[in-house]
């Protein structure tokens, strides 16, 4: 394997290490449970895309081809932690905040995830203002 | 030479980062944190995965991987379902 790739694996490699520890860090040292959020869901996804593409300039230059696995990672890793991130902030909102303790929706009157009706028979029974 | 003290510090960032994780479950005080660090494990978990197929050289790492990254989003999104509705499958 030639210096070069040794020096650009190394470096992602480094800097995917860096991106993880500090991913972890912030979701011990933050404070607020929704700034929590950010530092594992942003930073630790960096931290092992960093790992993932050391693996792929490896793969490329210790085989000669270009190995499909780590962008498969890659796209899951990308695509799910928006979604945990999601389902993890609306539980919050929902088990520890009330409509009035969240910051105003603008025009639309209330957050999504409080503008369902309570029960099928208590749907609201004045109309919606949409049109 | 260069590139296996890179290996050596990137494992021993994740697996520092393993431990701030399970720290992070011994002492937290809601149920969310819980789950998000059991979330956050996961994701580290692959990268020290990833990271033992590229010092062995082999490639069969990478299916464990993919594994374990479907395993850890599926669970995450129960244990969110389960904190909103107390509920799974309804």
């Amino acid at each position: 394997m030639s210096q070069i790739f040794e020096y650009l694996i190394a470096a992602a490699l480094v800097l995917g290490g860096i991106f993880g520890l500090v991913g972890s860090f912030g979701l011990v040292k933050l404070n607020d449970p929704m700034s929590r959020l950010h530092a594992p869901t942003k930073a630790t996804t960096l931290g092992v895309g960093g790992v993932l593409i050391a693996s792929m300039i490896h793969a490329i230059a210790s085989e000669g081809h270009l190995s499909w696995h780590e962008l498969l990672i890659t796209l899951f890793l990308f695509l799910t932690a928006p979604i945990t991130a999601n389902f993890i902030a609306k539980a919050h909102i929902h088990r520890h905040e009330t409509p009035q303790s969240l910051p105003p929706a603008g025009e639309d009157g209330l957050w999504a995830t409080h503008d369902v009706p309570a029960s099928p028979e208590a749907a609201p029974t004045a109309p919606l203002a949409r049109d | 030479m260069i590139l296996t003290y890179a290996i050596f510090f990137a494992t021993g960032c994740f697996a520092i980062a393993l431990l701030l994780n399970l720290w992070k479950i011994a002492t937290a005080e809601g149920v969310g944190d819980r789950v998000l660090a059991l979330d956050t494990m996961v994701i580290n978990a692959i990268a020290l995965l990833i990271l033992y197929g590229l010092a062995n050289g082999t490639e069969i790492f990478f299916e464990a991987a993919m594994i374990v990254a479907m395993l850890g989003f599926v669970s995450t999104v129960a244990y969110a379902r389960f904190m909103l509705r107390g509920n799974i499958i309804e």
